[in-house]
């Protein structure tokens, strides 16, 4: 039961970067868990230290202080279990989306299965993301949005206990973007999957999450505040355009952002 | 109507440029779907093309004649055309180890920068590697690459004639140590320039070694690799001819100094020629190589 609840548990993490400039506090005293199957979304303005966060819990850096445990077990460093999609994709370019994706299933299920096993698995992902025409393009071939797609299936197919996003829509048009949540809302169903993610629009955060993490400003930032969404699923964006506490939400997560957390550049000014 | 007859006699001297042209030629045909009204544009278009070249080979070669009458032994381009024309019409005769024709000449100078080039590349792009990848060989190794860079290639040549006791591996020597520098160069600052995102990518997939270097290292780093190979094999050809000339033989560079002996200055100019056309074309070979392996680098 506790690791139902606590699939991933942040304890008292610090992190300070020590630079030639000197050091830089960036996260203080953070303390978070998150529960198998939930959908959680680190929000705050720039600078604030969210991808910080979420790199410590990828592995990707190591906690200056504190604990972090992902299934009870330490993080000590990156892992197909938490898998990543990066905000600008980070497809290999020499590489088609198959063989983007084949590369991380080849590591985790290389030892256990065989080829044809591999290659349904990689198909698979791909048919998740609706994008099976393109297997053999090159990321230089295809759209920005279907980039992502690729990177969020490359993610998917290693079966990860956890999926972190880095503001993986961020550079999208909003169109784009919005089609790209509803997948993930139908993907995220379907695999169940827990899901952390950065993000920088407010609406993107209620429509997604079971719970947003809202950052104060750095630096030495910390969370501020937690909001539950009560939202039933599956959601259904243009419902909840009318829907009374989808705007409830939205004002609470605005209110923070720019009454209680006004932009730095706007307090410097 | 006019810019008609001037193109058509501009063609005729045009032959030796005819390689310079081809890209304005390819080009054409878009410029006409494009905009099928302006049909005259893309015909002045290949014509600004084309007429630089022209007027600049035609500028020195006016100037040559210039020269030529004025000083008295030195050939005209007529009589340098008339020679290369007989030296062409048989480049692979061979009557004695000394007396070879042109096309045996560059043949065996182009045999020693492979194997010098070649063996290089063995020993420098690993090397390369290896430095970009561990900070203490590249401590290591700086200093000393530093050091040796500047030093002609040709310094290095009685070095090889004392430890190989023979000419042509002697020079071949010298290619190997000129071209070396450029490719451990270049391949190291690319190992040290692959994207972090690539190498994250490696860390989240958890790859193997072996993956890394040949999913991720090897692929991001070619383009650099092969910058340093195209400075290599400029430098390279560069240094034969002086090399060949010291040493003798069967070459290029011992061609035209031979031809100097025997005061037959049209062959000194035709070899010169020849050089030219032989380092544009390796250069040429190796800029499509190189266009064929760049990819676009990660950036929304």
């Amino acid at each position: 039961m506790d690791m139902h609840n606590k699939f991933i548990d942040i304890n008292d993490v610090e992190m300070v970067f020590h630079t030639k400039k000197g050091s830089f506090h960036a996260l203080r005293d953070i303390n978070l868990t998150v529960q198998k199957g939930e959908f959680i979304t680190l929000i705050g303005h720039s600078g604030c230290g969210k991808s910080t966060l979420l790199n410590l819990i990828a592995g990707l850096l190591k906690p200056s202080d504190g604990l972090l445990l992902c299934a009870n077990r330490e993080i000590a460093g990156p892992s197909p279990e938490r898998s990543v999609v990066f905000q600008n994709h980070s497809l290999l370019p020499w590489l088609t989306c198959y063989e983007n994706i084949f590369l991380g299933v080849e590591r985790v299920f290389g030892a256990t299965e065989n080829r044809t096993q591999l290659r349904d698995r990689t198909r698979a992902a791909l048919a998740l993301v609706g994008l099976t025409a393109a297997e053999s393009k090159r990321p230089n071939e295809i759209s920005g949005g279907m980039k992502q797609r690729v990177g969020i299936a490359r993610a998917l197919a290693m079966e990860p206990k956890v999926l972190l996003m880095d503001e993986p829509f961020g550079a999208l048009d909003a169109l784009t973007r919005a089609h790209l949540q509803d997948e993930l809302l139908k993907i995220v169903a379907k695999t169940e999957s827990t899901v952390v993610m950065v993000t920088h629009d407010v609406d993107e955060a209620v429509l997604l999450s079971d719970r947003i993490v809202m950052m104060t400003n750095g630096p030495a930032a910390t969370i501020g505040e937690i909001l539950e969404v009560k939202l039933a699923r599956p959601r259904e964006r243009v419902a909840l355009a009318q829907d009374a506490r989808y705007s409830e939400y939205r004002t609470t997560v605005l209110e923070f952002l720019y009454r209680k957390q006004a932009h730095p550049a706007k307090e410097a000014a | 109507m006019s810019a008609v007859m001037d193109t058509m006699m501009n063609d005729k001297p045009a032959p030796a440029t005819a390689e310079v042209a081809i890209p304005a030629a390819v080009a054409v045909p878009k410029v006409k779907k494009t905009k099928a009204a302006r049909r005259n544009l893309p015909f002045a278009g290949w014509l600004m093309k084309i007429l630089p070249p022209v007027t600049g080979l035609a500028f020195l070669v006016l100037v040559w004649q210039i020269v030529a009458a004025k000083t008295g032994n030195f050939p005209t381009p007529l009589v340098t055309l008339q020679e290369a024309i007989k030296l062409f019409s048989d480049p692979f005769y061979r009557t004695g180890p000394n007396d070879q024709g042109i096309g045996w000449n560059v043949l065996a100078s182009l045999q020693r920068v492979a194997i010098g080039f070649g063996m290089a590349a063995l020993v420098g792009i690993p090397l390369g590697f290896m430095i970009g990848r561990v900070r203490f060989l590249s401590g290591m190794f700086g200093p000393i690459i530093s050091l040796l860079k500047p030093v002609s290639p040709l310094a290095w040549l009685p070095i090889g004639l004392l430890v190989f006791k023979s000419a042509n591996p002697a020079a071949i020597w010298s290619i190997f140590i000129c071209s070396i520098w450029p490719m451990i160069i270049n391949t190291a600052v690319g190992v040290q320039r692959v994207p972090q995102d690539y190498m994250n990518v490696a860390r989240v997939l958890n790859l193997s070694e072996w993956k890394i270097l040949t999913k991720i290292l090897f692929p991001s780093v070619l383009p650099y690799m092969l910058t340093g190979v195209r400075l290599a094999i400029g430098t390279a050809w560069l240094v034969i001819v002086a090399a060949e000339m010291l040493t003798g033989g069967v070459g290029i560079g011992f061609w035209v100094w031979d031809e100097w002996n025997n005061l037959n200055v049209p062959h000194i100019i035709i070899a010169i020629v020849v050089i030219g056309v032989v380092g544009l074309i390796l250069e040429q070979l190796l800029v499509a190589l190189a266009k064929a392996f760049t990819y676009e680098e990660v950036s929304s």
